[in-house]
Formats: C-alpha cells, structure tokens, sequence
C-alpha cells in the first residue's frame, strides 16, 4: 500500500515535468524548418500545391502553432496520443507495436551489462595490480571508447558476413512463419548482436564503477570485522562487500535508462530493428509531432518507472535508506 | 523473356556445375539452355526479399505517384498500360486505346475476365471513379496529367471513354499512365474519405501478387494471387519487402542472403561499386531506364547576381562536372545536354552538352557582368542549400563550393534534412543556389516542364521556384503539351531545350540512371524499362 502511494506520489511529481518537456518539444519542432507534409512530398517526389494544401488540411497543420498544441495537450488529458502522420493510425497503436523490441533490447542489454559488469569489476578490484585487472580495465577502457555504431558492423561483418553464425539484421526470419519456442530461439539469436552492441559501452560503466566501489568497500571496517571473524574470502565479497558496493550501480541503472533508449536510435537503426529509437528518428525526419510527442511521453514513463524501481530496490539493499524516509 | 545467348550459356554452366553431380538431369537441362531457346525453366515457388531503405506512409500508387510505392505496390494494384521490353506502352488492365482525330477523346479497351484482389470483378466503374475521384484530385503530378480532364465515360463494363476540354496527345498520356494510370477499386474507395481509408495501407488490387501484412519498420508481405489473370503466372509463391535503412547493413543483408535485391540505389555507392566486381550479384540500372535523373543545380533568379544570364552562365563553365562523376559517383553518369535525358528516344534533341568546363570564360563572364574581385579575390558569396535525395547530393554541395571559389564566389552551405530544405527553397524562396535531384518521368511535360514553366504557386516543391520567366519557354511548355503530333512535338522539345539550356534557370548537370545490385538466382528480372516498378509477374528464383 506504501509502495503504491509512493508509486503515485512519484507519478504525480513527475507531471509537470512531462508537461514542460512535452510543451518544449512542441515548440522547439515548430522552429524547425518543414512540416510533415513538407516531408510527404519529399517522399512522394513532388506534387502540386493544391494536394499539399489539402494534406495540411487533413493533418491539421493549417492552424496556428497554440491551437495546435493546446489541441493536442486536451487530446492527451483524455489519454489519446493522436494519429500518427506516417503511419495513418493511433499514436498509440504504432508505439505499442514497437515498444517491445525496445524493451526486449534494453531488458537484455542492461542485464548483460550490469551482470558482466559486475562480474569483471569485482574480479579486478579482488586481482588489483595483477594480469586479470589489466586485461578487464584495458578492455573496459576499449569497450568505453569505440562508438556503438563500429562495434555493431564489424559483429556484422565476422559474425554474418564472414562466418554467417548470426543474423545481419532484423528481429526474425521474415515469413518463416517459426511459432513458440523456435520463434522465441529465433528472436534470441537476432538479438544477440545488438545487444553486444547496445551493453558494451555501458558494461565498460559498469565495470568501472564497480572496481572503484569494491576496492572503497574491501578497505573499510566492517569488511576487516568479517575477516576478523573469521569469514572466508567469498563469504565477505558476497555477504558483506558486495552488497554495499552494489548501491553506487544501482543509481547508474536508473540514470542510464534514459541514455539507453537514446544508444538504441543507432543500434536499431544499424541492426534494422523495428524499436522505439528508429520510430523516434523516423518521426522526427518526417516531421511527425503526434508521434515524437507520443514516445517522449512513453519514454519518459520508462524512465520515471526504471527510476521508482530503483528506488525500491535500494531500499531492499541498504535497509537504512527505507527507514530514513 | 529475352537473355541474350552468351548469358544463357554461362548461366547453365554454372548450374551445371552447381549440382552436386553431372546428373543426368542436369546435363539435359544445360543442354536445353545452351541449345539458346530459353534461359533456363523458370521454376513455380520460391521468396523474393527485396530491401527498401525507407518507410511508406501510404500504399496506393491511385494517390501517391513515387518511385517507393510503386516498388511495393505496383505488384499488386494493376495500371492502365505500362512499357513493355522496348520501352513501348504495352496494355495491362486496359487492351487497346484510341485517341480521337481531335485528340480531346481517349477511348480504353478495358480487359475482361479481371477480379479484384477480394473477388469483385474489375469493370470500367473502377476505372471512371479512380481518375475522377483519385487521379484527378489527389494524385502527385496526376492533378497536373488530368487537369482538362472532364468526363470519364462508361458505355458498357469494359470501355472507358476520356473527355478532355483540350487536346492532350495520346503518347503523353499512355507514357504517363505508366505511373499515374494506377487503379483502385471503386467498390472499396467509394463514399469513404478517400485520404482515410484502410486500402491506403492494404491494398487490394487486381495484380499478381495479394497483399498479406505490413509490419511498420519491418517488412511488407505479398503472395501469389492465384486467380491472376495471366495464366500460370505468377511463378513467386511471395515477396518480402524489408525496410533497412542503414545502408551498410543493407548491404549486408544482400551479401548474407537476407535479401536478394536492392533497387533504386538503395545502397551506398561504394557498396554498389564493390559489389559489380562480386560473382553472386549483378549491379546495373538495366531494367531502371525509364527513370532517368539529373543532379541539379537551381538558382535563385530574385539575388540580383543570378539575375544576370552571364552569371549563371558562369557558375555552370566553373564547375567540372566530369570530374565530379568520375571522382564523387564512381563514373556512374554522364554529363547532361539538357532537362530531357537521352534515353529517352523519343524527345531526346541529341544537342551536346551545353557549358565545358572552363574557369576562364568563367571569370571572364563574371568580370563582364561588373562582378570584379573584391578584397581577399572575392567577387560576391552565395547561400546553397543541398536538398538531400542521395548521399552524392552534399559531396556536390562541396564540389560546388570549392569550384565556385577557385573563381572568387564564396558558397556558404546550409544543411537541412529534406522537409527542412524543400520548405526553405520552394515555401520561403530563403536561398541563392540549391542543389538536389531532378527526376525525369517518361515525357518532358509529366514532371519536367513544371521546373520552367513561370506561375507556379509558392511551395510546390519541384516546380519553378527561381523567380524566373521567359515568355518564349512558356509559349513552348503549353504548346508542346497539348501538340498531337508526336513529330512537331518531338521538335518543339528542341527548342524547348535549346531555350532553357540558353538561360539556365536551372542547370541539369549529371543525367544518371538508378541502380540494383541483384542476386544472380533472381531471373526474369529487369526485363522492362521500368522493371523497379513493374509488377514481377514473370520472376522467378533458383531453389
């Protein structure tokens, strides 16, 4: 019952942020020279004004700016994203068609991230100086620097050109017709690429934070009490560091959510993944308000929601944050 | 299906040697194809997936007139006529035609035993309501084609008759329905808003193929129709169509096999270059003819320096526009003689190309129009703004930059993504130079002449936009519009071409074809002028 109340309380600090940045990014496209009719007749190669008069008509484009979002904010007061230009159907429909690769993607990424993270930072703190905390740091640092977009063609180059183990691109054999669990598997492999892809520059975060945090942890007290007492080494990495080390990932979790949906433009673009990012580019070339409106209100949903997440798990992992509120 | 002789014979060698072993089966059928009666038995069955770099808003070639729907749909909704091997107009839907001595009245044979997609019969209702409602009121360019059209008669089902209040010449029209003749079912289109309409997005036509889903972002499908009017066709039991916009993985899904062709140079040029030399693709615009293109380079007659013919005579000897071709597009063009491109037969003056590269003359003109070099050997500077069509148009941007600089004009670059940049040249006029594609649709009066023309409204993009008239090349435009005899009109377009080469108000500099990189088990492929767009009847894959 707190949590749902909390859960509310959040939803309903968040509002006027939603507001302002939604109003921000009506106003700011409206600076941007061309309109989605604009990028229609790009499309279709030319026509004559008389048919663009009519299409500005039919998308409502004729009216001013202030009508148009004060249209647009009533139509969302009764939970409606609109129609969607490119598309020609609900706002909300083209979102939640595309909303679950996204998620799949980032779910995925953000778990191998977090894990392998986690995994290669504690090794390197626990081997400090030696071979292992060279390699994982200089691979880190590698991972760190190298744009997503290279690391995602050369996969595609040695993993489906080369020895054509992978899918290029895609999220599924297109009309292979694969029902239930080879559907799944299939989905699996396409994903593995662009996942590799989308994780690396974050597990390289990850990892780094991680050491830095074991290496504060193993240093302080109560960590010599539980050797004192006798504990053997993965007792206190595991029982005792860990988890407290575990705090400074936790906040970089709910910060990067935000950053991910952002990296997963260029991952789904490369990958020719059908997501969130790649509608959110397509809606912005093409001059789609309803649309763009419609994902940031869906992507900073997300994001206020990864962020409440993370808040309850920090409680769970460092019982004096729960009881200080 | 023609393949000449020395393909046929490769091809079956190659075959040959694909089987496992010389098979007596095989050897027949690689003699059969060397005997050169046939390239190969086309096989019944297969996937055809082609790769699209760009999303479709609507799927209705009857309201939208581009080259990207009708890569899509011109598998499934039928036109009028289309051009056959020869790039002569060939019947589809319709059979036969006659124009009357007048040329005002066109009268279509329209073919009989034709079902819609949804086992409605085709009749000349459909074909009345499309030109009336569709063609003639939202149709791109089509507004345009059937703006004099009044009537469309239907004495019985399988006659259409056209009114025209002025004469239009009949070649005109039947090369222009190859794009703009596209039919939508009455039945489904009437008395609904014709912009809102599901159709739009699923079609239902009378073609080869059937519509079956579009994923956005993904991929469109279509089977096989079984009940297509054309015995025993089509051989595809599908095509998949799949939307790959990076166009480094585009090319990697061809070189894997995800997709087996990629039209309307959908890839980068590099990639396209490297893969002519590779043995499992063909790369070339055979089969893309009819859609010749031009770089072009669009001036703003109201900058009082452009005003002056001298300058923009200028502009075009400064530039080295062979050059650009051999070095920027990897030869992949030849330097235009005008604004009707050479394939096209029929209109083509054969004039050669009219400003040499010579930055000479250039600066002598410049200085004889009292632009001599200021301070720092600048004469005056320009804005351009590149609208983008291809990854060649801001490669030009610069080239042009660099050109016009060597003679003392400064050019400042504007980059804008397309909406942007079509909004700033042809809604706001707020340019000096602009350069993008000019795309050539068959007959100079569909989409050519409008760049000349004088009084188009603001914010047409594509039309004449420059602030520039001449009474003489608006005589000409309207003249040879409407002139029924394909030989007067073939030579009114001589002087046409001679007139606005004279005054460059916009310079068609590059005349290039499209390319496809397509794998070699496709067949039956790019059999037609414009094969991109046509309807795939008679492709076929090897297993």
């Amino acid at each position: 019952m707190t949590i749902l109340l909390l859960a509310l309380r959040r939803l309903a600090a968040s509002l006027p942020t939603l507001l302002v940045i939604l109003a921000g990014l009506f106003l700011l496209l409206q600076l941007a020279p061309g309109d989605t009719v604009d990028a229609l007749m790009a499309q279709m190669g030319g026509g004559d004004p008389a048919t663009a008069e009519e299409l500005r008509r039919y998308y409502g484009l004729d009216l001013p700016a202030a009508a148009q979002l004060a249209r647009y904010l009533w139509r969302l007061v009764q939970l409606d994203l609109g129609q969607s230009a490119i598309y020609g159907k609900p706002v909300a429909t083209v979102i939640a068609e595309r909303l679950p690769v996204t998620l799949m993607l980032m779910g995925a990424s953000l778990t191998l991230a977090f894990a392998g993270g986690t995994c290669l930072g504690v090794l390197a703190a626990r081997r400090i100086g030696q071979w292992p905390d060279t390699l994982i740091s200089t691979l880190g640092l590698m991972f760190y620097a190298t744009p997503s977009f290279w690391f995602g063609l050369m996969g595609i180059v040695l993993f489906a050109i080369h020895l054509g183990w992978l899918p290029a691109g895609g999220i599924e054999e297109v009309g292979a017709g694969y029902t239930g669990v080879t559907r799944l598997l299939d989905i699996a492999r396409h994903l593995v690429l662009p996942t590799l892809t989308l994780a690396l520059v974050f597990l390289a975060t990850y990892l780094r934070i991680m050491r830095a945090s074991m290496l504060e942890v193993m240093n302080l007290d109560y960590v010599r009490t539980a050797r004192a007492k006798g504990l053997g080494e993965t007792g206190v990495i595991v029982r005792h560091a860990l988890r407290n080390a575990l705090l400074p990932m936790v906040t970089l979790v709910g910060l990067q959510a935000g950053t991910m949906l952002g990296g997963s433009v260029v991952v789904e673009s490369v990958f020719a993944l059908p997501g969130l990012g790649r509608l959110a580019y397509e809606s912005v070339v093409q001059r789609d308000l309803n649309t763009l409106l419609g994902i940031v209100f869906v992507s900073a949903l997300l994001v206020i929601t990864v962020n409440f997440v993370v808040d309850l798990i920090y409680g769970r992992l460092d019982p004096r944050i729960a009881a200080g509120r | 299906m023609i393949i000449d002789r020395r393909d046929a014979l490769k091809r079956a060698g190659l075959l040959a040697l694909g089987t496992a072993a010389w098979s007596p089966a095989a050897l027949t059928r690689a003699l059969a194809q060397g005997s050169g009666t046939s390239a190969g038995t086309p096989r019944r069955g297969g996937v055809l997936t082609v790769q699209l770099n760009g999303e479709q808003r609507v799927l209705n070639p009857a309201i939208r007139a581009s080259t990207g729907v009708y890569v899509i749909t011109s598998k499934i909704v039928e036109p009028l006529v289309d051009l056959d091997q020869d790039g002569k107009p060939a019947g589809v839907l319709a059979t036969s035609w006659e124009a009357a001595p007048d040329g005002k009245t066109v009268t279509f044979t329209l073919r009989q035993g034709v079902t819609w997609h949804d086992g409605k019969p085709f009749t000349s209702a459909d074909v009345q309501y499309t030109a009336m409602e569709l063609w003639k009121k939202y149709l791109n360019y089509g507004t345009q084609l059937q703006l004099y059209l009044d009537a469309v008669d239907t004495p019985d089902p399988h006659t259409a008759v056209f009114r025209y209040s002025r004469p239009i010449p009949l070649n005109l029209l039947l090369r222009a329905l190859c794009d703009l003749g596209y039919v939508a079912p009455r039945h489904v289109f009437e008395g609904t808003n014709v912009l809102e309409n599901p159709a739009n997005t699923a079609p239902i036509g009378t073609g080869p193929f059937k519509f079956v889903s579009y994923e956005r972002g993904q991929h469109v499908i279509a089977e096989r129709n079984q009940n297509y009017w054309r015995e025993g066709f089509p051989y595809l039991d599908r095509i998949v169509w799949r939307f790959i916009t990076d166009k480094a993985a585009a090319s990697a899904a061809l070189e894997t096999g995800q997709v087996q062709l990629s039209t309307y140079n959908a890839l980068a040029l590099a990639d396209l270059d490297r893969l002519k030399s590779d043995k499992r693709f063909t790369v070339s615009s055979k089969g893309l003819e009819a859609n010749a293109f031009n770089n072009t380079l669009e001036f703003n007659t109201r900058r009082k320096e452009l005003a002056d013919v001298r300058v923009r005579r200028a502009i075009a000897h400064a530039i080295d526009v062979p050059f650009f071709i051999e070095n920027f597009i990897y030869g992949l063009g030849k330097p235009a003689t005008g604004p009707i491109p050479s394939s096209s037969t029929a209109f083509y003056p054969d004039n050669p190309a009219p400003y040499a590269f010579d930055p000479k003359k250039a600066a002598a003109l410049l200085d004889e129009a009292g632009f001599k070099r200021g301070a720092g050997g600048t004469r005056f500077s320009l804005k351009l703004v590149p609208i983008m069509n291809g990854e060649d148009v801001p490669l030009l941007a610069t080239f042009i930059q660099q050109s016009l600089q060597a003679v003392g004009i400064k050019v400042d670059i504007v980059n804008l993504d397309t909406a942007g940049a079509l909004s700033t040249v042809y809604r706001d006029w707020n340019f000096d130079l602009a350069t993008g594609w000019h795309q050539y649709r068959g007959d100079p009066a569909v989409s050519t002449t409008v760049w000349y023309r004088s009084g188009s409204p603001k914010g047409a993009p594509w039309t004449n936009q420059y602030g520039w008239q001449s009474d003489l090349v608006d005589r000409l435009t309207d003249e040879a519009a409407s002139e029924l005899d394909p030989e007067k009109r073939k030579a009114l377009y001589a002087q046409w071409v001679k007139a606005v080469n004279d005054e460059i108000p916009v310079w068609m500099m590059t005349e290039r074809t499209f390319l496809s990189a397509t794998s070699k088990r496709v067949h039956g492929d790019h059999n037609t002028p414009r094969w991109g767009s046509g309807d795939w009847h008679d492709a076929w894959i090897e297993a």
